[in-house]
């Protein structure tokens, strides 16, 4: 017989968990840190967004996407732009198109110089790509493999794009030296707290609104549509539909994290989208447990923290631990953290019921 | 109110159908018999849209069905089931069917939570006998269990025609006379056609019969008419014994 919590204990536990999180995350975090950490934590939770939408792309919809960088790096662009253009001041040039010798400014640049603009499109950007991409590629049943391996080239293509563009992209550098942020000074350390704030309580809001779209029906359709997508189409869904506002969802989340990793880092080049950041994530959703929204988000920070903490030690080992933890959790527990972390409390369970 | 004229398929010059025609008057149950080979499958996705005809029409309550996709094809009322039944084994009974159901809302529409059970989703419970299933994930479902799962899924749709391909198979005997008893309900109030191999189902629930045959419709008509016919006899029952004919046991 199991003893049923009475409601009110029922509903507080149910969001304890997120809450104690949220409390040591936006509260503990911000007091306890110096500044330096906080920045590092701010940048491993702008990658915990991105690892949200592979959790979501592909945890729970089956659509291993290996190329997140690009929307991330579309997101992370358009609030470079807008920073850039705000340094140079009205009329002025960013310093490197002056170097690459551009005299005016492309028309591609100008309505980035509205903050509203460019944050819209950090957004509008990806999600536009991802509808164009997924409309043209889930319409014509290209799934599995194939999918990822579109995904990945199309991370490729978007470096060669970008290092090709010097004048408009900054090229390999891409761009950096950014000073201010909405008139605040980027420098100090109230500001760089400031966004980790903002940083956290985005992650935050859209990790409970995806947790609400996965629990919905929508969220059942998405898991059945990836473990039957030919039995949704005879139930009268259509499965590239699906596919394709997920795969969207997942793009605009990359995106606003790409705009939010700018400003908190102060650097965005095509290194940091290509296909290697690209495949780092999805390792880290692997690690953390892609099966479980909350895994996807532990997997981005857990991974992160490591890839800092080991190259502080042994400066070039940690593809090789990265790799091996990889392997490791694969064979061992496909499920990852979150799967290990749920057989425990399952136990657990089972051990004070009986 | 189901129409097929001259329907011909082709696979890599092999033709699977040829030149089809078939008309099911509304609130028929329609048996689908033939050797193997004979079409019955290539039939059926046919008129759902997952084949394309390489000519012919096939007509659903006055609209032409070739060259929809198959979820348009289901939103017009057509439903089916497959051999092998396909249910989503991670989501609970009620899940599955509450999924089924829910195919005319519109997408944005399925980003709320599901609360409680709907009109439609508990019918098909109750139709298919799987209420104390109900919370338990499909994965768990015995193959019968499973069967009426699916066939429990089409009814929560509301279709106006089911297709069933070989409902029985693969089960025992006391899920073959529960499926009898289901399918008998079934028909008092939807167009069902069903594909079926097993001959004592046929003889038990059948009322009217068409025979493929190399894809062709060989003959039509009630059990006694079919089984009575030496042209059945010779190419469906081929060299079995007379006595092991369908219907000629009383």
């Amino acid at each position: 017989m199991i003893r049923r919590p009475p409601p009110f204990a029922a509903a507080i536990g149910r969001h304890l968990p997120f809450a104690a999180v949220a409390a040591v995350a936006l509260v503990a975090a911000p007091l306890l840190l110096e500044p330096f950490r906080l920045g590092l934590l701010a940048k491993y939770l702008c990658y915990a967004i991105v690892a949200l939408g592979i959790g979501l792309a592909w945890g729970q919809g089956g659509m291993l996407a290996l190329g997140q960088g690009v929307f991330f790096g579309l997101g992370g662009y358009s609030m470079a732009m807008y920073l850039k253009l705000t340094e140079a001041g009205p009329g002025g040039l960013p310093d490197f198109m002056v170097w690459s010798g551009v005299a005016e400014l492309p028309a591609l640049w100008t309505p980035f110089a509205s903050p509203v603009f460019a944050v819209g499109m950090a957004v509008a950007g990806p999600v536009a790509l991802a509808v164009v991409l997924g409309t043209l590629v889930f319409r014509q049943r290209v799934r599995g493999a194939y999918f990822a391996i579109l995904t990945q080239a199309l991370a490729a293509a978007m470096v060669i794009l970008l290092v090709g563009q010097q004048g408009l992209s900054g090229g390999t550098n891409g761009m950096t030296n950014f000073f201010e942020l909405f008139g605040q000074d980027l420098a100090e350390d109230s500001t760089q707290r400031g966004l980790y704030l903002v940083v956290a309580g985005v992650l935050g809001v859209l990790y409970l609104a995806t947790r609400q779209l996965v629990r919905s029906r929508y969220g059942r359709l998405l898991v059945a549509v990836r473990d039957g997508e030919d039995r949704v189409r005879f139930l009268g869904y259509d499965p590239a539909l699906v596919k394709t506002v997920t795969f969207a969802v997942s793009a605009g989340m990359a995106g606003l994290a790409g705009a939010l990793f700018v400003p908190v880092v102060g650097i965005i080049s095509p290194a940091l989208l290509g296909v290697v950041p690209s495949l780092e994530l999805v390792v880290a959703v692997a690690v953390g447990g892609r099966h479980v929204l909350a895994g996807a988000v532990l997997g981005a920070v857990v991974m992160g923290y490591a890839k800092t903490a080991f190259s502080e030690q042994f400066a070039d080992g940690w593809l090789y631990l990265q790799g091996a933890l990889f392997i490791l959790v694969m064979t061992l527990a496909p499920k990852g953290i979150a799967g290990i972390a749920q057989s425990v409390v399952g136990r657990l369970r089972r051990a004070r019921t009986t | 109110m189901l129409e097929l004229r001259d329907v011909q398929v082709v696979f890599d010059g092999f033709r699977a159908l040829d030149g089809v025609d078939l008309t099911v008057p509304e609130g028929e149950l329609r048996f689908l018999i033939g050797p193997n080979g004979a079409g019955k499958t290539t039939l059926i996705d046919v008129i759902t849209g997952l084949t394309r005809p390489a000519s012919g029409s096939v007509r659903f309550g006055g609209l032409d069905l070739v060259g929809r996709k198959e979820h348009q094809i289901v939103r017009l009322g057509v439903g089916r089931t497959f051999q092998t039944s396909v249910v989503f084994e991670e989501l609970t009974v009620v899940e599955n069917l509450d999924l089924a159901a829910s195919f005319r809302k519109p997408l944005w529409s399925l980003t709320r939570r599901r609360r409680g059970v709907s009109e439609a989703v508990e019918e098909a419970l109750a139709r298919t006998g799987l209420e104390e299933l109900a919370e338990r994930s499909a994965g768990v479902l015995s193959h019968g269990q499973r069967q009426w799962l699916e066939i429990g899924m089409l009814l929560a749709q509301r279709p106006r025609l089911l297709l069933l391909d070989e409902p029985v198979a693969g089960m025992s005997k006391d899920e073959r006379e529960r499926t009898g008893e289901l399918l008998t309900q079934i028909a008092d109030d939807h167009t069902v056609i069903v594909v079926e191999h097993d001959m004592e189902f046929l003889r038990r629930h059948a009322s009217t019969v068409t025979v493929l045959h190399e894809g062709r419709v060989l003959v039509e008509g009630s059990v006694g008419q079919v089984s009575a016919d030496p042209r059945v006899q010779e190419v469906y029952l081929g060299r079995r014994k007379a006595e092991d004919a369908v219907g000629n046991r009383p």
